[in-house]
């Protein structure tokens, strides 16, 4: 039962073979067993999974279930759910019980019958590539357990990894769902950017946050996403069209899909085993009757730069609310005002949120702001006609998703420089508001390599058709751990 | 001070009378016990969002439109850092480089009677942006507590150019912008409440010298304390400036107890605001449609108005301007008119600018709340236009109406006996009984001395208990005396 797709566990639900409380039951026990050690949840209320559950076998036997209620699924610890604490790995959450539902949650589980198994773990305020900025500590790759499984979707992807969750979502703001599920051998998706809505995802980059879905299969993130898109009048910046089916389009062949490859991707700078593989997955779409085109995004090798300037901004911005005034942390001994800010924040921060938010307040300073924020916007508009100009000629773009696979536990956490390239291929993708999807395509020193794709706007579905008929050729996705039972 | 020249610039914030806040569903309402309304948008819980409310936008756009401003059809709301307890999200949701509604001019009128001009103070700008909370530093014991119910009450912040030269222009500008947010109902204009609070900036400088350095008064909730803080300020500018110390950019705050202003804070502690376009809102845009369709919901204006009084009524420019200060002086004014008629236009206006006005402020009041409404002004003017009564006997008429001794002037007019005496036989009869008891005057006139006859007028009023028509006085005394 823990190994089926999500449309094989819907199957289940649905011919009783297995109840949502049992269901649920048998991921909870698997999470008190073997989370102590891979750290992949912050939060877990058996009380209210098995409530959740409960419901949702009441929808499936009254007739009302959607095709995925009463399926168990992990939530990244940055979304808002009513009574739920939300932590964004924080310590100035840590203690924060969420009074609302995000959007997400609410679409997932009130309308759709999920159940959750729990909030995962992540890098503090989604920033970071390793999960090790957590306040509640780094999580462990199941693949192996002295690396790091990514960030700053860590937790979601080594819980599904270790088959804690059949599936979860994942936030995205420069590859924090792709990264890690590259590291983790899964499947993840960053919508277009306003598909899926920002309302109760506490905010890192608001223009370059984005949720999305992490599972097994480009089919399980299909079914997730169709659970999660959707236009809301709560988020401005959230794109209002026709909801649509992701799924609609999986088995199309690929006969006559021209796949561009992005020549920067492709040089100096990627480990030869990441490129072996992702070569290897080129020759697979061949056999699958894709047509290979060069192209060139000319702008990319500015992308960290750029983002390194845009996120920090956005995000010094972003958490100037978490002051120790109204909810969330406050130093316990302080003098007057200012003093309570400073400690509060010294004391409730960790270093790379520090840093961030450092680095974000100086590029938006009187007299820098030019040279730095608005230099960095040029630069981003740059990078997205890039993308405008490859599309012309290709359908989707494919290439590495990271230039390594995954890295020791400390092994970079002392260099902020080494750990930012780690998002190189990425982080092009947020600044353009693409949608980006990462697959299995094979190993490399015994450990998972992750293939990007990259899609037109709104061409999600096109992309997890592009995925899923790759996973139907290729076996790659099923490979689990070992030693994990 | 004659050889200093005063450079003042407004900068208003008006609260606008939307029924929810800027960009969450909270109400807006006055006087709530404190935190019940605020939503979790106010509170700037974890993962919130704005969302703009349309109302708003319209508040803008009408305010653009009346005053003759471009209302962009691209603006962008930026965040404005800092942090401060009763600003939830440590920013401000404001509009920096690309204001909603750009340029702009409001034409006052300063002073009044013979030394009333015309002044034109041209605008900078007006954008949105949300109020902040309120810290209240009572009753907590040695703790601040904090009230958000005003968080996220949506403002429009109007910035005039350094065009006024005076406090007394200044009052001016303040007053007429004041009546024009009221007038395009965008806001209730209440000041106690601080729906409506001026910041002053101002310098002083020589004439035709650069512009001085300026200090900013802020947060006026009175036309009065506006005044006292500029002159104040102003002297104070000047002494320092004569006593050879230079003034220092700085922020100020007024104090009405003892009328000083005092020094807030410097340049050199200024913030450092950080603005930059805010990610969760897109650009808003303002379509001509859009900008139509408020157009054509908006009342006539008050320049209209003013305008039409004078091809209309054939008002001067000066009465036309003080009858469309506000709403309710020109409503008040048109209604008097539709009672008296047109052809009594003019004297309406002297009343309601002269009579009634006096008698408003003798007593303090406001003209919705004057005791004689504009029916029955209005039925005043015209027994005075058809010659039922004088006008020295429509001041008493009046002044019984404003106490409540009847409920018109026709039956005040009636219950008092003060119908004016027209027949030639009574006042003739009047005449002589004058002429004859008065001999010494008549004796005076005869002899060249003009001011006898006004006595004699004097007597005939007396004899007639001022009810006999002046003009048929006039011309019968001097046909009697020149027989």
């Amino acid at each position: 039962m823990i190994d089926k797709t999500l449309k094989q566990l819907s199957q289940a639900l649905a011919a009783k073979e297995v109840s949502s409380v049992e269901l649920s039951t048998l991921f909870l026990d698997r999470i008190e067993r073997l989370n102590p050690d891979i750290n992949a949840f912050v939060t877990v209320d058996r009380e209210k999974t098995l409530a959740m559950a409960a419901a949702a076998d009441a929808r499936i036997a009254a007739g009302t279930a959607g095709p995925l209620t009463g399926i168990p699924i992990a939530q990244k610890d940055i979304f808002c759910a009513e009574g739920w604490r939300t932590t964004c790995g924080s310590k100035m959450l840590a203690d924060f019980v969420a009074p609302y539902d995000a959007t997400v949650i609410e679409k997932m589980h009130r309308d759709a019958g999920l159940v959750s198994l729990g909030k995962t773990n992540m890098d503090e305020f989604a920033m970071g590539s390793s999960n090790e900025t957590s306040f509640f500590g780094p999580v462990k790759n199941p693949w192996d357990r002295t690396r790091v499984p990514g960030g700053s979707s860590g937790g979601s992807a080594a819980a599904i990894a270790a088959r804690l969750a059949p599936a979860a979502t994942g936030t995205d703001t420069g590859g924090s769902i792709r990264q890690p599920a590259a590291l983790c051998n899964l499947t993840g998706l960053k919508p277009t950017y306003g598909v899926v809505s920002r309302y109760g995802m506490i905010a890192y980059a608001s223009s370059l946050d984005q949720g999305g879905p992490m599972g097994a299969t480009a089919e399980d993130c299909a079914l997730l996403l169709n659970t999660m898109a959707g236009f809301d009048a709560r988020d401005s910046t959230s794109l209002e069209r026709p909801a649509e089916d992701y799924t609609r389009s999986l088995e199309q062949p690929l006969a006559g899909l021209r796949i561009g490859l992005p020549k920067e991707f492709f040089a100096a700078g990627c480990d030869a085993g990441v490129m072996a593989a992702v070569q290897e997955a080129i020759n697979e779409y061949r056999r699958l009757g894709a047509t290979i085109v060069d192209v060139s995004l000319p702008n990319s090798h500015l992308s960290v730069p750029a983002y390194y300037v845009i996120a920090p901004a956005e995000a010094s911005s972003n958490l100037s609310r978490f002051d120790g005034v109204r909810y969330g942390y406050r130093a316990p001994d302080y003098g007057n005002l200012d003093d309570m800010y400073m400690k509060t924040r010294a004391q409730g921060f960790g270093e790379e949120v520090k840093r961030r938010i450092l680095i974000g307040t100086y590029v938006l300073s009187h007299g820098y702001y030019d040279a730095y924020y608005l230099q960095a916007q040029r630069i981003r508009r740059l990078i997205a006609n890039d993308f405008v100009d490859a599309f012309k000629s290709c359908d989707v773009i494919l290439g590495p998703t990271s230039p390594t696979t995954a890295f020791k536990l400390g092994e970079k956490s002392a260099d902020p420089v080494q750990m930012y390239l780690s998002d190189i291929y990425t982080i092009a993708v947020n600044l353009a508001g693409l949608p980006g999807m990462a697959l299995p395509c094979g190993f490399a020193g015994g450990l998972p390599v992750g293939l990007q794709l990259i899609g037109n706007y709104f061409d999600e579905a096109r992309l997890l058709n592009v995925a899923h008929r790759y996973q139907q050729a290729t076996d790659w996705h099923q490979r689990r751990p070992q030693g994990i039972e | 001070m004659n050889q200093w020249e005063v450079v003042i610039g407004i900068e208003t914030h008006a609260q606008l009378a939307t029924v929810s806040k800027i960009f969450s569903g909270a109400s807006t309402a006055f006087g709530a016990a404190p935190n019940t309304q605020a939503c979790a948008v106010d509170l700037a819980l974890p993962g919130v969002l704005p969302v703009l409310n349309r109302q708003a936008v319209e508040c803008a756009i009408r305010f653009g439109l009346a005053i003759g401003a471009h209302v962009a059809p691209k603006s962008v709301f930026a965040r404005k850092n800092y942090f401060y307890p009763d600003l939830p999200k440590g920013y401000q949701i404001s509009q920096f480089e690309l204001p909603v509604v750009q340029g702009g001019a409001i034409t006052v009128q300063v002073g009044s009677g013979d030394k009333a001009y015309e002044k034109t103070v041209n605008l900078t700008r007006a954008h949105l942006e949300e109020d902040a909370g309120k810290s209240l530093h009572e009753d907590f014991h040695g703790k601040s507590g904090i009230d958000l119910n005003r968080a996220g009450t949506p403002l429009l912040e109007i910035v005039t150019e350094p065009d006024m030269r005076s406090s007394d222009e200044a009052v001016a500008y303040a007053r007429a912008l004041h009546a024009l947010v009221r007038w395009i109902g965008i806001c209730d204009g209440n000041m106690q409440e601080g729906s409506f609070r001026c910041d002053a900036n101002v310098s002083v400088r020589r004439p035709g010298a650069p512009f001085g350095t300026r200090r900013e008064i802020k947060n006026l909730n009175s036309f009065r304390f506006l005044k006292e803080a500029i002159d104040y300020e102003v002297q104070w500018q000047i002494n320092e400036i004569e006593e050879g110390r230079a003034i220092q950019q700085a922020t100020v705050l007024f104090d009405p107890d003892s009328g000083e202003t005092r020094t807030m804070r410097t340049k050199e502690d200024a913030h450092d605001y950080r603005y930059f376009p805010d990610p969760d809102l897109l650009p808003l845009a303002i379509t001509d449609d859009w900008i139509a369709r408020v157009k054509g919901e908006l009342p006539e204006l008050p320049v209209q108005k003013r305008q039409r009084f004078m091809d209309q009524f054939g008002l001067s420019a000066y009465d036309a301007t003080t009858l469309t200060a506000s709403q309710e002086i020109a409503d008040f004014y048109e209604a008097t008119v539709g009672v008296a008629g047109q052809g009594a236009a003019k004297p309406c206006a002297n009343w309601v600018m002269v009579d009634l006005a006096a008698r408003l402020n003798k007593d303090g009041l406001e003209i919705a709340q004057s005791p004689v409404s504009p029916q029955q002004l209005g039925g005043l003017v015209a027994r005075i236009a058809d010659n039922t009564i004088s006008n020295n006997i429509a001041k008493k008429v009046f002044e019984a109406l404003w106490n409540g001794e009847g409920a018109s002037a026709d039956e005040v007019i009636d219950k008092q006996g003060l119908k004016q005496i027209t027949d030639s036989g009574a006042i003739e009869a009047l005449v002589d009984e004058v002429l004859a008891a008065n001999a010494a005057n008549v004796a005076e006139y005869r002899a060249g001395k003009e001011k006898a006859f006004n006595a004699l007028v004097g007597q005939v009023m007396k004899a007639a208990k001022g009810k006999a028509n002046p003009q048929q006085v006039n011309e019968l005394l001097k046909k009697k005396l020149e027989a």
